[in-house]
């Protein structure tokens, strides 16, 4: 999997980021980069705080301290339009999909597009089947309402409406939970697929130790409220920290380890 | 800077296209107008020949409207070539290269008839359908209760004392204003009127009938359908979106006999308690009105309206007010089983269980008004 990303383009630069609730501090001092192109896989004890990082730096929790760049501007900085200007170069995928439950799958897909794009009706409905296509649903669930979708296809859906604007950075909550193990291997290859042609940047919470082995670049890995590691998956293999000792040479990693070598 | 974006020349039977700048989604709506206009191109074509060297990005919306044009040309008949793309947009061209053709399902214009005419049909098979509904929740009811009833330890209890709780208890300040208010406006809109022919006195009368017969109880009904009704639509609604009452069907329990009973009895028991209470407050608004607006005082208030009224009055309608709570209760626990997996459709069948329970309500207080006066009670 050679990705052209020797330049070391630092995408979203997360340092000393401290975020709370109360008095329990969940991200103490926490430094991370993503590099331009790289597909990173963060992983962490569940309520170590993953999904909170991911939630600071799309914007939708505050911080007590820090500086988070992404593309380059200063999101703690930025006015309002640069923020909104950003916003529009990613695209999220939420853990439960959230598609707005009250939309058809087609208007879930065109509704950013239509907000942000002047576009003629046919070239919307068009692009909805193209990007469908692309995640791998075919043109009849255009009409259904999510309640209708299976969960795979829920996730399908969200991914296309996350890359709906052709954004440069993708945020993934999860991606493969909720999924049997042979729709989450198709969807860690979608994603990779995707990768590739778009050119993503992806941010992945994950807990999927075949996601982990077989699309990430880099993992990230959080605990006890700062990034202990990044780096290759040999990097965590070798490593000799008691939590990824536990993490990925536990039975269940190296029944997946197996599977691969 | 949008008319570089695409450059045509034909030689005889060849078209030579040439592709620049970004193609991407901030120039899409350009791009598919020069798009449009070189594949209307008038004159035989046989060679289309597609350079797109110049062309500095390209995202899926110019992807997708360079494989329009390739499609549109080739459907012509017309040879056409792409070249000069680079290495990645190739392979994200060719990923929307292999989107199958053309199916967009149509989707609804032009046949405002038939959807105005489908429209109306719907609407009235789904009055049809919501009786139906009503009729099995009733029958679902009486099974429940017959069950309940031959082990009465299975009953809720303390579920039906939250109810009675929630939806008498703490609507009674809220029944009280209310009542009281309506029986001031009546007695001063009687007074108003009796006065001009001398027949002050009766306003008594009046108000005293009008409120034990039918405002009371219609009130007092209307605010529970709007207050508790919707609050069951909505808290049934949304633990069927969250698969609560699959899971509670899943260990053994009967929904029905879990949740609807209780609040349903909690009504059934509530709403002739607050009608009794709306009813004595409206009597006491009248007869404040009276003293302080028509100079009636109390006690001639008090034997008057003793004259006027007999039992029978409150007992019309105290007898009405149990059905009608179980017509609200009936709506709105249906209303909020039939809530389907969005926040919209919890929405929509929440505004249905009041504005039906209201509607019914009132059909029923019409239908009791002739069964009253049919036995001369």
């Amino acid at each position: 999997m050679a990705r052209g990303n020797g330049s070391k383009d630092v995408v979203i630069e997360v340092r000393d980021v401290v975020v709370g609730f109360g008095d329990h501090v969940v991200l103490d001092h926490v430094d991370l980069d993503v590099y331009r192109g790289e597909i990173l896989g963060f992983v962490g004890g569940s309520g170590a705080g993953k999904s909170v990082l991911m939630r600071s730096i799309i914007g939708l929790l505050p911080m007590r301290s820090g500086r988070i760049k992404v593309l380059g501007v200063d999101m703690t900085a930025a006015s309002d339009s640069a923020r909104r200007a950003i916003e529009r170069r990613w695209g999220v995928l939420f853990q439960q999909g959230a598609l707005f439950s009250s939309l058809t799958v087609r208007e879930n897909l065109q509704f950013p597009v239509r907000e942000y794009l002047n576009l003629s009706p046919r070239l919307l409905d068009e692009l909805v089947i193209a990007k469908l296509d692309m995640v791998g649903l075919d043109a009849s669930v255009c009409e259904k309402f999510p309640s209708e979708l299976s969960g795979g296809m829920t996730k399908r859906v969200a991914l296309a409406r996350a890359l709906a604007l052709d954004p440069e950075i993708v945020f993934l909550d999860e991606p493969t939970s909720g999924l049997d193990p042979i729709g989450a291997g198709e969807f860690d290859n979608l994603i990779a697929t995707l990768q590739r042609t778009l050119g993503l940047t992806v941010f992945m919470v994950t807990h999927d130790l075949d996601s982990l082995h077989t699309v990430c670049d880099r993992i990230a890995v959080l605990a006890d409220g700062k990034v202990i590691a990044a780096g290759a998956m040999e990097v965590m293999l070798a490593s000799k920290h008691p939590w990824l000792q536990a993490y990925f040479h536990g039975k269940r990693s190296r029944a997946s380890h197996a599977e691969r070598t | 800077m949008s008319d570089t974006l695409l450059e045509g020349k034909a030689q005889g039977g060849q078209l030579k296209l040439a592709g620049a700048g970004a193609w991407t989604a901030q120039n899409a709506r350009a791009l598919e107008a020069l798009i449009d206009g070189e594949t209307a191109r008038a004159g035989k074509l046989r060679q289309v020949d597609i350079d797109m060297k110049q062309v500095e990005r390209l995202d899926t919306f110019g992807a997708w409207l360079l494989e329009r044009l390739v499609r549109s040309f080739s459907a012509r008949g017309c040879q056409t070539n792409v070249t000069g793309l680079k290495e990645d947009d190739r392979a994200l061209y060719d990923e929307l290269h292999a989107v199958k053709p053309d199916q967009a399902s149509p989707h609804g214009n032009g046949q405002a008839l038939s959807y105005a005419l489908a429209s109306v049909g719907q609407s009235i098979a789904s009055v049809g359908q919501s009786f139906i509904s009503f009729v099995n929740m009733l029958g679902a009811l009486v099974m429940v209760i017959l069950r309940v009833a031959k082990r009465p330890h299975t009953f809720r209890f303390t579920s039906l004392v939250h109810q009675l709780d929630n939806v008498a208890w703490r609507a009674v300040p809220i029944i009280l204003l209310i009542t009281f208010l309506i029986g001031c406006i009546i007695a001063q809109q009687g007074l108003f009127h009796f006065r001009k022919f001398g027949a002050d006195i009766y306003v008594v009368d009046m108000v005293g009938i009008l409120v034990l017969r039918e405002l009371g109880v219609l009130i007092v009904a209307i605010m529970v359908a709007g207050r508790s009704g919707s609050a069951y639509t909505a808290e049934l609604g949304s633990m069927k979106m969250r698969e609560e009452i699959d899971a509670l069907r899943t260990m053994g329990f009967d929904p029905i006999e879990v949740l609807v009973l209780p609040r349903i009895v909690a009504l059934v028991i509530g709403v002739p308690v607050l009608t009794f209470l709306g009813s004595m407050a409206a009597l006491y608004g009248g007869g404040l009105v009276c003293w302080l607006y028509g100079g009636i005082d109390p006690d001639i208030f008090l034997s008057r309206l003793k004259e006027a009224i007999t039992l029978d009055h409150f007992k019309v309608g105290l007898i009405k007010a149990p059905f009608m709570a179980l017509i609200v209760g009936v709506v709105a626990c249906v209303e909020g089983l039939a809530v389907k997996g969005s926040a919209e459709s919890l929405g929509m069948q929440t505004t249905a269980s009041v504005v039906e329970s209201i509607f019914l309500v009132i059909v029923l207080d019409g239908l009791f008004a002739i069964f009253f006066a049919s036995i001369g009670m």
